[in-house]
């Protein structure tokens, strides 16, 4: 081997051709829906997509310019993989923020501002749920999936520029997606709210997401998929699924934003929760189940707890999922054998998901001590506890009886959360609290006592969520079917929005502290890629050199 | 993990499925195809998914655009349109809802949450007068009402002259508008707001029942508050439930 070095760079390969045709195709219908779109919302975002594809044609061609990306076979592109780090950090504090204004907007709703309604809940609630989502929850896995397929199968990200398309790709998404909610443009489908273009634009960066996986898969140098590999492809390939069919529309015209889901009433009913249970259960479960599979055994130093219960785990898991989601439209116009199958299935649901919880926690066996040591272990811990916790309390509102009474109230948010908050938030800050000191190679983290802040702050808040909006929900779902004595409804409706507030005001506390937890540990990760170390945290094992076998 | 004992099964899954990339995402693939397909594909051919009813007809123009109005702000994150056949929800808001009645919401407008009251059955429950000071400043009438003000609706005029291509699009999608629907489509916007329109039969044969008058109390633009509140004032008051036999075989689900 030659020294020094020099990086292998791709050069103007047909890839880079390729993305810069399609990032050309944008620019181009940016212009023409900024001249010709029907709604002025329209026109007004096309200036900012067009902006966007610009800014993406001009980078593509400086990295042409400068010999293409590197593209160097001998080490890991772990470029990619801070990108995502931080893009996880942003997005997270960003989608928390918004949380936190809307949930005062519920407690005082003079904070709905009025004048254009820009900032008004029904405009922002699509906004920090799909930030959270797909901004916050879709970079954690990006980066942990980029970074475990890498280390699993001893190679480099397959694709030369492609997973950077991915990326950037993606974060155009989180934007167009985003203006669009606070401009008015929405499909109204919950979580999958942004309009077909948008979709479409999802579909192209999702495709390349598949390929560039399973390229990475297919030139492996270990003989076997590793187990977390498993969970990111079930989940990259049925979101693809899920994302195609659930946003099947007719556009009202080419350059304008609005359309028609191609599927009315009760078939978009069912079609709209086999997504969006879908999204809970192959988003925030099945990728997030990936990054469990990883990091606990690394952080812990442990294997696996048991293979067979992976296999199981992961197949039972993915099948019985699918069928879930009827439980959201129990008692309404959908016919009753669809709710009856879909609460059995979610009722079942618990097994795996418990078989899951259990693989991961008892891989901390011969190694709890570390939950007194290491506040990270101690992060993922809980987030795995959530889990169980979360999916217990699913099938159990999936019981139709029991949904009577949960249904349209408060307690499906404060569930949604336990599992948000709880699982997804803290199984990723975990990763990126072991990936941060991993990438940028330091001894540790800049403060293991701020991280041990966030934990405590975090988890407070949680607790304050999660048990307002039971108490909440609970309080309203019984208030609601009250009779008095002479059997005539005892409360009007908005007596019990009224019964809410104090509910509302603890909530949005617990909100408040969940993100004061995350802009604490958003400095500790500046300080620490500053290289402001100050001791050896002796949790943090450094991953091998970034030589791929070759 | 690999110095344990492996049972026969695993040998087969680790041969197969973790030395196959392509044969993993075959796998999962059709694994997870199934539950989609067995519940969902059904609703499609199955007669008895959606009840017979009469009533049920296309929104015109103004109310279709005043739904769009609804999806735009967001309204589905609070307001539910879906009854459920239970004793309190039925005494509270009218008839449970039926399949039929969202037969042409593209997309449906169900909803999931009850932050505020469910909408299925507002029309004609209040004046449009209350529609106006409510949407204006829903506290001026709900003292403890938490929803934001929509004071902007009243001064934005309808953006309505591409309204045709609304309608197309439906079509399109299975909303049964005829050819004169979509001739008639951005004249019917200004018919139905005046109550002696010139073309008065025509709309009430194109669309029955239809409630004609000036939603907005003024005459002289065409609003956003316009469509929006002859969209509420439409909801649940299609299907004419004197009529329906919720007994009758066909409408047992």
């Amino acid at each position: 081997m030659s020294t020094p070095q020099v990086l292998r760079r791709a050069g103007a390969d047909p890839s880079t051709a390729v993305v810069l045709l399609i990032t050309f195709l944008g620019a181009l219908w940016s212009l023409f829906a900024a001249a010709y779109a029907p709604e002025a919302a329209m026109r007004g975002q096309a200036w900012l997509l067009l902006g966007g594809f610009l800014t993406g044609i001009i980078l593509i061609v400086g990295t042409i310019a400068n010999g293409g990306v590197v593209n160097d076979e001998r080490e890991y592109n772990e470029n990619l993989v801070k990108a995502g780090a931080i893009a996880t950090m942003f997005w997270g504090i960003a989608g928390l923020l918004v949380g936190v204004v809307i949930a005062f907007q519920l407690a005082f709703p003079v904070l709905n501002i009025e004048q254009f309604g820009f900032t008004s809940f029904g405009r922002l609630r699509p906004l920090h749920t799909s930030a959270v989502i797909f901004a916050f929850g879709g970079n954690a896995l990006l980066a942990t999936s980029f970074y475990v397929v890498q280390r699993t199968c001893r190679t480099r990200i397959a694709g030369g520029i492609w997973p950077w398309f991915v990326f950037w790709g993606y974060q155009l998404f989180i934007v167009m997606a985003a203006t669009g909610y606070v401009i008015g443009i929405t499909q109204s489908k919950e979580y999958a709210e942004p309009e077909w273009y948008t979709d479409l634009w999802l579909t192209i960066v999702w495709v390349a997401y598949l390929l560039v996986f399973l390229g990475t898969l297919w030139k492996r140098k270990e003989p076997h998929i590793y187990v977390a590999n498993w969970f990111y492809l079930a989940f990259i390939v049925t979101i693809a699924v899920l994302h195609v069919v659930n946003n099947l529309a007719m556009p009202v015209s080419f350059f304008g934003a609005r359309s028609y889901s191609l599927f009315a009433g009760v078939q978009d009913a069912l079609t709209q929760w086999w997504y969006g249970h879908n999204a809970v259960g192959f988003f925030l479960t099945a990728g997030f189940l990936g990054i469990m599979y990883y990091f606990i055994p690394k952080r812990v130093q442990r294997p696996v707890y048991s293979y067979r219960l992976s296999i199981i785990h992961f197949w039972s898991l993915i099948f019985i999922y699918i069928w879930a989601g009827p439980h959201h439209l129990h008692y309404t116009a959908l016919p009753e054998w669809a709710q009856t199958l879909g609460m059995t299935f979610s009722v079942m649901l618990w097994m795996p998901s418990w078989g899951g919880m259990i693989n991961g926690l008892m891989t901390l066996s011969g190694a709890w001590d570390k939950l007194r040591t290491d506040p990270v272990v101690r992060m993922l811990v809980l987030s795995v506890a959530f889990y169980g916790m979360s999916t217990f309390e699913g099938p159990v509102m999936s019981v139709r009886a029991v949904n009577a009474l949960s249904h349209y109230t408060d307690w499906t948010v404060g569930h949604v959360h336990s599992g948000a908050l709880g699982w997804v938030g803290f199984i990723s800050f975990g990763a990126v609290y072991c990936l941060v000191p991993w990438l940028w190679k330091r001894k540790g983290m800049h403060s293991k006592a701020l991280i041990d802040w966030h934990f405590w702050i975090a988890t407070f808040g949680i607790l304050l969520y999660i048990t307002s909006m039971w108490v909440a929900g609970i309080m309203q779902g019984l208030m609601w079917r009250a009779y008095n004595e002479l059997g005539f409804l005892e409360f009007s409706f908005v007596e019990t929005v009224e019964a809410m507030h104090i509910s509302y005001i603890i909530r949005a506390v617990g909100g408040l502290l969940y993100l004061s937890g995350a802009i604490i540990m958003a400095y500790n990760m500046y300080r620490t890629i500053k290289g402001d170390v100050k001791e050896e945290d002796e949790n943090v094992i450094p991953q091998s050199a970034a030589v791929p076998a070759e | 993990m690999s110095e344990q004992k492996k049972s026969r099964w695993s040998k087969l899954h680790n041969k197969l499925f973790e030395q196959n990339s392509l044969l993993l995402t075959v796998g999962i693939l059709v694994t997870v195809s199934i539950g989609g397909i067995v519940e969902i594909a059904p609703l499609f051919y199955l007669d008895s998914t959606i009840e017979e009813v009469e009533g049920v007809r296309p929104y015109t123009p103004l109310e279709q655009l005043g739904r769009d109005i609804y999806i735009r702000e967001g309204c589905y994150n609070c307001h539910s349109q879906m009854v459920r056949p239970l004793r309190d929800e039925v005494e509270r808001y009218g008839h449970y809802s039926l399949a039929a009645e969202s037969m042409y919401d593209h997309p449906f407008q169900w909803g999931s949450k009850r932050t505020g009251p469910d909408l299925a059955r507002v029309g004609g429950k209040y004046s449009d007068e209350w529609h106006r000071d409510h949407l204006r400043n829903p506290q001026s009438v709900v003292p403890e009402s938490i929803m934001p003000d929509y004071p902007f609706l009243e001064t934005s005029e309808l953006d309505y002259d591409n309204v045709a291509a609304n309608l197309r699009a439906l079509r399109r999608v299975g909303v049964p508008y005829t050819d004169e629907m979509i001739e008639t489509a951005v004249s019917d916007i200004t018919t139905q707001l005046d109550p002696y329109a010139a073309d008065y039969d025509g709309f009430q044969e194109r669309y029955p029942n239809a409630v004609m008058r000036d939603f907005d109390g003024d005459p002289s633009q065409v609003t956003e508050l316009d469509a929006l509140v002859a969209y509420l004032q439409v909801l649940g008051t299609m299907v004419d439930f004197s009529t329906y036999e919720a007994e009758a075989d066909e409408n047992l689900r």
